[in-house]
């Protein structure tokens, strides 16, 4: 086991040098690079200027010797500035990481009530009017726009009814618990709505193979309650996998944050990520994605782990 | 010879069957011909434009937000332009993205699949770590750098990089970059599975090499695990495409796309709300078809599944 | 009785690389799987291959196919040497049935396609000739004419092993490895494929190359038989020597557990205990040490050599202590 979880580590670490990289590479590929918006601000720049800044810079330099000297720094906690924040990269990340954090968090432990509750009730009756019911749920969950989704609620909620407040995370001079709180409501709820429909679908598969199974059915011949049967011996079964798929998505979690923070004007992650690649920070997009990839390997390797921990042959191999 | 059974003299064959429980799919059978309406919608962006006689791409800033009208029968857009010619233009584009990202994607995925799965080995270790790699990125993050690089910094000229067609390749390539991981991990695990089979043996007895044995044995046999995960995929990358066009970072205007025709949705919100409705909705329908036909093709082909 | 040798193996061992080692890994597996064995095949001649399940017969079945690359020994064909060329050759003269009937034709051919699919692979035979060729296939099999247009999935376990026999009887072959070909099938069945085998090989001089874990069924067509323990042959007869006077005690085991009338009853081996070892870790010296009712000292050390028995030239056992 230990050999295990050392050699999935080691695999994660060779996957995020390799990424680092990849994104390193990519992000010198934008337009511009961080002298072109200097020498814009600065028209009187000649060219031996120019050439001197490229040069202290380390510009001039092949990608591989730039990246390394970035690898060392970034190694040893340096992550650069942020250009449109002027502060260290590091400092913008934390809150944003932590708002993140809340709102994944918060929509995650709804998306995963709803489904379970849905994916067991349908699971109950295959092919019955409610699982009819919830499949459509879930099927509009799968294939419904994300950002979308956020608009019409803003449409609805914010705009016709004045339920919620269309954007920010607090408004000024308030940003009390109950302030974040009502903020907070429309993105976490569009970020469930939009999860849930996968998990569903899991649970309800899940669930529906586990009641098929030999000792379900025994312990229901045996005349163990309805409620009972389901609840103890399916539920537990069908977990497992439910669960290891669910910390495999996270990535799409991820993905599904950015565009609610953006849409919603949250202060995360995703909307750092994305204004700082529409602004030209080449340090924050590069901080951001390299820990975003941080993140989803992380919980991959927990997922992994957790099944290799439950399923012991798996993690023989 | 006494020991053959009488046969039914006349079997029904397995496409029939197929379409038989298809059938029975009441949601994938009404997805399907909603498909068909879209598409057929789509395409009537030609005949309407003559009709009309109304270029989709011309702006009329005299004309913006303009309600229906017997000139234009859903209104016109923040730049004067007849809503529903760019939503059927539109539609073309976003449904051309699904299709041909799908298909790019897949056949890089089935490549790396089929190699995989046939040869084991080292071959399959060091593609499969590939794999599990692409699966772990951050998948919107990601593209939105690929839909930001500069092409110009790739090599092409400024005349291409700036060019619609530029922004509609862009997104097909990206796409089929980072979608064929299910494709390709599906073929590769019933490559796997076929290979061992003891047809593939017998012909491999007889003198067939792996490039016969792929093309006699393991693609018709993947074929229809690859048609369902090809439709879902055609869903999910219709899906990414409006994301990326929506951010700006897709097909680039005048260009009409589903997504980029709620580029500015913050302003229709409050201005003209149908506007930032009907995009939205079309893209909505079209994913939730498409997931529904292949949710029954997927119930056709596997003959174990019980759904009603 | 019997022609020309087809196939021979000189001391051919085949052993699986089970991984390991590496930065991380376990020790490195070898698993022995097939381990020195020399035997031939000559035309017309059915030779049979009976051990338990594990003792390495597929694998020594694949190596005759084509299938697997022996890691050590000589492959001999036609009395040549196994080169290039000659397996060219071979593909067409040694074809395999399989066991699984159900396994062994691609649910998306029609069985004419399954049938002529060795001329198509080889490039011997044009379309028309692939038909015509199919055609005349099924119905030696003893499956009406229509079977041709028709997809696996619509035949029984017995006409789908029919329809195997005909694919590999399309390059007239001069030998068939068959693998175990009627241990699924049903008892009631199985004895008509054996009837139709039999019926081949009189009618076109096959040979076969006879595997099964049931001695009894090998007692109704072969003319000898090699047993196989641990990827080791332990005894090599012909037929009525091998059921009338067993030399090495595992076979007078086996032979003790057939059923069957006016057979001598060997002494003192009426069973064996315990189960075949690991070909992980195979036994020291004589590999049936742990398992014999006769093993001694010896036996724990040093390794007995396939050789005749006292008084019968062409009975070799592999055993210190042989009858
Ligand atoms: N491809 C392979 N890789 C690893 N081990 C194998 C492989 N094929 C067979 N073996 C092992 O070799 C031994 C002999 O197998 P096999 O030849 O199939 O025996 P039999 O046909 O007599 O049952 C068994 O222990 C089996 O597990
Ligand atoms: S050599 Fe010894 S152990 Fe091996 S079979 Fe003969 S008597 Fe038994
Ligand atoms: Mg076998």
């Amino acid at each position: 086991m230990t050999r295990f979880i050392l050699r999935r580590l080691m695999q994660a670490l060779i996957v995020l040098l390799v990424m680092s990289f990849v994104i390193y590479g990519l992000i010198g590929l934008m337009p511009g690079d961080p002298l072109d918006i200097m020498i814009a601000s600065n028209p009187g720049a000649t060219p031996e200027v120019v050439a001197h800044l490229r040069a202290i810079y380390g510009l001039d330099q092949p990608l591989m010797l730039r990246y390394w000297h970035w690898l060392i720094s970034a190694l040893m906690g340096d992550f650069g500035f942020s250009r449109i924040h002027s502060q260290p990269t590091l400092e913008v990340l934390g809150p944003a990481l932590l708002q993140t954090c809340k709102l994944l968090l918060a929509s995650f432990v709804v998306s995963v009530v709803l489904s379970f509750v849905l994916g067991i009730v349908a699971a109950l009756r295959p092919g019955g009017i409610v699982d009819s019911f919830i499949s459509l749920f879930a099927f509009a969950g799968i294939s419904v726009p994300v950002f979308w989704l956020a608009l019409m609620m803003i449409l609805v909620f914010a705009v016709n009814l004045h339920w919620f407040p269309a954007s920010g995370m607090a408004n000024i001079g308030d940003g009390g618990f109950m302030d974040q709180a009502r903020h907070l409501i429309m993105p976490v709820t569009t970020l469930a709505l939009a999860n849930t429909g996968g998990f569903i679908r899991y649970v309800r598969a899940s669930m529906i193979e586990t009641l098929r199974m030999d000792h379900v059915r025994t312990a229901r011949a045996k005349g163990a309650g309805e409620g009972r049967v389901v609840l103890i011996h399916a539920f537990r079964n069908a977990l497992i996998p439910v669960v290891t798929v669910i910390a495999l998505n996270f990535g799409t979690l991820f993905s599904g944050a950015l565009l609610t923070e953006t849409m919603f004007a949250q202060p995360g992650m995703g909307k750092m990520i994305y204004d700082s690649i529409l602004g030209n920070d080449f340090n924050l997009a590069l901080t951001g994605l390299l820990f975003a990839t941080v993140v989803t390997l992380l919980s991959n390797l927990l997922a992994d782990l957790a099944y290799g921990w439950l399923d012991p042959r798996i993690a023989v191999r | 010879m006494s020991g053959i059974a009488t046969l039914p003299d006349r079997a029904i064959s397995v496409g029939r069957l197929r379409w038989r429980r298809f059938r029975t799919h009441r949601a994938a059978v009404a997805s399907l011909i909603v498909l068909a309406l879209l598409v057929l919608f789509c395409l009537a962006a030609w005949p309407l434009k003559t009709y009309l006689g109304i270029d989709p791409d011309a702006t009329d800033l005299l004309a913006r937000f303009d309600p229906p009208s017997a000139a234009h029968w859903l209104g016109t857009d923040d730049a004067g332009r007849d809503e529903l010619l760019r939503l059927m233009v539109g539609g073309q584009i976003s449904l051309l993205v699904g299709l041909l990202a799908t298909a790019i994607g897949g056949i890089f995925g089935l490549l790396i699949g089929v190699t995989s799965g046939y040869f084991g080995g080292r071959i399959d270790a060091a593609l499969m770590r590939f794999t599990d790699g692409m699966i772990i990125l951050p998948l919107l993050p990601l593209l939105i750098v690929l839909g930001a690089l500069d092409l110009t910094k790739l090599g092409f000229t400024k005349e291409f990089a700036t060019s619609g067609a530029a922004g509609f390749w862009r997104i097909v390539v990206i796409i089929s970059i980072v979608d064929w991981t299910s494709i390709a991990r599906l073929v590769r695990a019933a490559a796997l599975a076929i290979k061992e089979r003891d047809f593939v043996r017998a012909a491999r007895a007889s003198g067939a090499g792996p490039f016969y044995v792929m093309r006699a044995h393991v693609l018709p046999n993947v074929a229809t695990p690859i048609i369902v995960a090809f439709t879902l995929t055609v869903g999910r990358v219709i899906l990414l495409e409006s994301v990326l066009s929506f951010l700006g970072f897709g097909i680039v205007p005048p260009t009409p796309s589903w997504g980029n025709m709620l580029n500015n949705a913050q302003e229709l919100v409050n201005t003209a709300p149908a506007l930032a409705v009907y995009p939205g909705l079309l893209i909505f329908i079209t994913v939730i078809a498409v997931n529904f036909v292949g949710d029954g093709l997927q119930h056709a082909f596997d003959p174990r599944s019980e759904r009603s | 009785m019997s022609g020309a040798e087809i196939f021979a193996l000189d001391g051919v061992s085949v052993h699986f690389d089970l991984g390991g080692g590496g930065l991380f890994g376990r020790a490195r597996k070898t698993l022995r799987a097939v381990e020195h064995v020399s035997l031939t095949i000559a035309d017309g001649e059915t030779l049979a291959l009976v051990g338990e399940s594990g003792s390495g017969k597929s694998t020594l079945g694949n190596v005759v196919g084509g299938l697997q690359v022996p890691t050590s020994g000589t492959l001999r064909y036609r009395g040549g040497p196994m080169d290039e060329a000659a397996w060219k050759r071979a593909r067409r003269d040694i074809q395999m049935v399989f066991q699984d009937p159900f396994s062994a034709l691609d649910p998306r051919m029609p069985v004419s396609a399954i049938i002529a699919e060795p001329l198509l692979i080889q490039g011997t035979a044009t379309a028309a000739e692939r038909r015509a060729r199919a055609a005349e296939l099924v119905r030696q099999v003893g499956l009406p004419l229509d079977a041709l247009n028709r997809y696996p999935h619509e035949f029984s376990g017995g006409q789908r092993q029919r329809i195997a026999i005909a694919r590999a009887l399309a390059p007239d072959p001069a030998l068939i490895v068959a693998d175990e070909p009627l241990s699924a099938l049903d008892v009631s069945i199985q004895s008509q494929i054996l009837n139709l085998m039999q019926e081949l090989r009189e009618r076109r001089k096959l040979a076969y190359l006879f595997i099964s874990h049931d001695l009894a069924v090998v007692n109704h067509l072969v003319d000898r038989v090699a047993v196989l323990y641990l990827g080791r042959v332990v005894e090599l007869a012909p037929r009525a020597e091998l059921f009338a006077t067993p030399s090495h005690p595992y076979t007078q085991a086996l032979l003790a557990a057939v059923p069957r009338i006016g057979r001598r009853r060997a002494r003192g081996a009426s069973s064996i205990k315990g189960e075949m070892p690991s070909p992980l870790a195979p036994p020291p010296g004589c590999v049936f040490h742990p398992r014999c009712p006769k093993a001694q000292a010896v036996c724990r050390t040093k390794a007995p050599v396939l050789e005749p028995a006292p008084g019968r030239a062409a009975q070799s056992a592999a055993c210190h202590f042989k009858e």
